[in-house]
């Protein structure tokens, strides 16, 4: 297992209380590896204690990216919303510490 | 083919850099325009609080500062336009302070107009059942005798109108942030509205500058690798005849331009990438390409435009109640133990004491607590130190104002090695409730109008 930043980046923001987070491959063979494993229910899963509701991807290949709608997952958001980040600063981070199974190695060749 | 369109940003929220407008005019004198951003979600709603205190800070005060930091350019002779939004609630009130800093300068015969119209909170009262919240789908019944601002986001026609009549400084109200800059590319290159292509080009390139240093490496994921983040430049697109454009940053400046740093900012905040909507435009992104032409210099072309649809996106908020958030630091054994029992004892007091909040929060800042339960590194009782965040809100302000009495006496009362108490009581803040909603474009009548300096 490696965390998911090994073969990505990642920016986060806010929607009033939904975020998007965009995960960007390093190189053309992490995108086909993201697209194919970095599904929407996986995402879902992993930001389920935040209380996000169901996760939406959107494929973005000729920026080789994914962007993920994650509805009401900033405990309110903006001035509501009681937390550190109100403002989903810190998911794309989050994300990218997400343990994944790939070969960071073959993934990351030619980078 | 024509030269580009030099179009900067010198501000990317309400709070940003002072300083960025004069650096940038001095890096790069030959700017056509200036962007300033001011406007986030919920800044009208900030506004309305500070102009119920005083009739004449409805507007983001900072801007004024930051023209007269641009005197001495003008006063050389500096020809670089600009176009903002930190009239906010007032953008009239924002242009006369403008004009008096101009006029001090002697530099009256520089133009001001203002773009007013964006103000639909009447409407919004008048017909609550018309304006559902675009999230939730609730209907507006419920909070509309709290309703504070419902603003319209304005598009960049009559921006550019202003800057044909020969406007020098443009100040708005809400208006799309990507406008800022689609307003002075459709004056210049004297775009037809159906030109979709080249403004849903514009678009993105307003899109990519709207956040201040946020294109050139700010808050990238390779934030520690760029080069001199200490003064990370402002960015600068160069905007072609077609639409596209190259990003870049003053010579000199700290941070980098690179595909990958302009990529994340291309998909800040942005949902369905085939379908960004704005009052110019239905952008997609989706045939976007991006490539290094140079040292900092990313060209991106490709952006494909639709009509944009009959309505305006609307962000209207309404009062709803009070919140705070006090912090200590606690260290030692059993830190996090300690914290979580301090945090929690004084919402068990206030609630002995009759207190009622609707919502409550104790967060251990070191833990993973940003995202809690999804990352963490180590056990909680390996910390040595952790920083105590409390947080409540209620419907009224008096549970509040008792909370924050709750905070320092965790000095004497609370385990030892609790400091960070130096800072004193935290504020009661307002919550302000954001109700994003939709009304007709032939409903809002946004024009522009001289201020006469």
């Amino acid at each position: 297992m490696i965390p998911l930043r090994e073969i990505a980046h990642a920016r986060s923001g806010d929607k009033g209380n939904s975020a998007n987070v965009a995960v960007f491959a390093r190189t053309p063979a992490a995108y086909a590896w993201l697209r194919d494993h970095l599904t929407p229910a996986a995402v879902e899963s992993y930001f389920t204690p935040l209380g996000v509701g169901r996760v939406v991807r959107f494929e973005v290949p000729n920026l080789e990216a994914l962007n993920f709608i994650l509805p009401g997952v900033l405990g309110g958001g903006g001035s509501r919303s009681l937390r550190i980040d109100a403002q989903g600063k810190t998911l794309g981070m989050a994300l990218l510490e997400m343990p994944v199974e790939a070969d960071a190695a073959k993934l990351n060749a030619g980078r | 083919m024509p030269r580009p369109l030099k179009i900067a940003n010198a501000s990317g929220f309400w709070g940003d850099q002072p300083g960025a407008a004069a650096d940038l005019v001095a890096a790069a004198p030959d700017l056509d325009y200036l962007t300033l951003d001011y406007l986030a979600e919920v800044s009208l709603s900030i506004m309305a609080i500070m102009r119920a205190k005083d009739p004449h800070a409805g507007y983001a005060r900072d801007f004024v500062e930051v023209l007269r930091s641009l005197v001495p350019f003008y006063q050389a002779g500096g020809q670089s336009r600009i176009v903002t939004n930190a009239g906010g609630l007032d953008p009239v009130a924002c242009a006369q302070a403008c004009a008096g800093v101009l006029r001090e300068a002697k530099l009256a015969h520089l133009r001001i107009a203002v773009v007013t119209g964006d103000d639909v909170l009447p409407l919004l009262k008048e017909n609550p059942a018309r304006f559902p919240n675009l999230e939730t789908q609730t209907a507006l019944e419920s909070v509309s005798a709290r309703l504070v601002t419902a603003n319209a986001y304005v598009g960049a026609d009559p921006i550019a109108r202003a800057l044909a009549a020969g406007a020098d400084l443009v100040i708005t109200g809400r208006v799309a942030d990507p406008s800022l800059t689609v307003g002075p590319c459709a004056f210049h290159f004297g775009w037809k509205p159906t030109d979709f292509d080249a403004i849903a080009g514009a678009t993105i390139a307003g899109h990519l500058i709207e956040c201040g240093t946020q294109a050139c490496g700010g808050f990238s994921t390779d934030w520690l690798d760029l080069p001199d983040n200490h003064a990370i430049g402002f960015p600068i697109v160069e905007v072609f005849a077609d639409g596209s454009c190259v990003v870049t940053k003053p010579e000199g400046t700290g941070g980098a331009v690179t595909v990958g740093t302009v990529k994340e900012q291309l998909l800040y905040e942005i949902g369905d990438p085939g379908n960004y909507l704005s009052p110019d435009v239905t952008a997609s992104l989706l045939g976007l390409r991006a490539e290094a032409t140079g040292e900092n210099r990313v060209r991106i072309s490709g952006a494909g435009g639709r009509a944009p649809t009959d309505t305006l996106k609307v962000s209207a908020t309404y009062r709803d109640g009070y919140k705070a958030h006090g912090m200590l630091t606690i260290f030692g054994h059993d830190a996090v133990r300690k914290a979580r029992h301090a945090g929690e004892g004084i919402l068990r007091r206030l609630h002995d004491r009759g207190c009622i909040f609707r919502e409550s929060l104790v967060e251990c800042l070191g833990t993973g607590a940003s995202v809690r339960g999804i990352v963490s590194r180590v056990s909680d009782t390996h910390l040595i130190e952790t920083v105590l965040r409390v947080s409540v809100a209620a419907d009224t302000r008096e549970p509040v104002e008792q909370f924050v009495r709750e905070i320092a006496p965790l000095v004497t009362s609370g385990p030892q090695g609790v400091t960070g108490y130096a800072t004193g009581r935290p504020k009661v803040l307002p919550i302000f409730g954001y109700w994003p909603t939709l009304v007709a474009k032939s409903a809002v009548l946004p024009s522009w109008r001289f201020v006469s300096a």
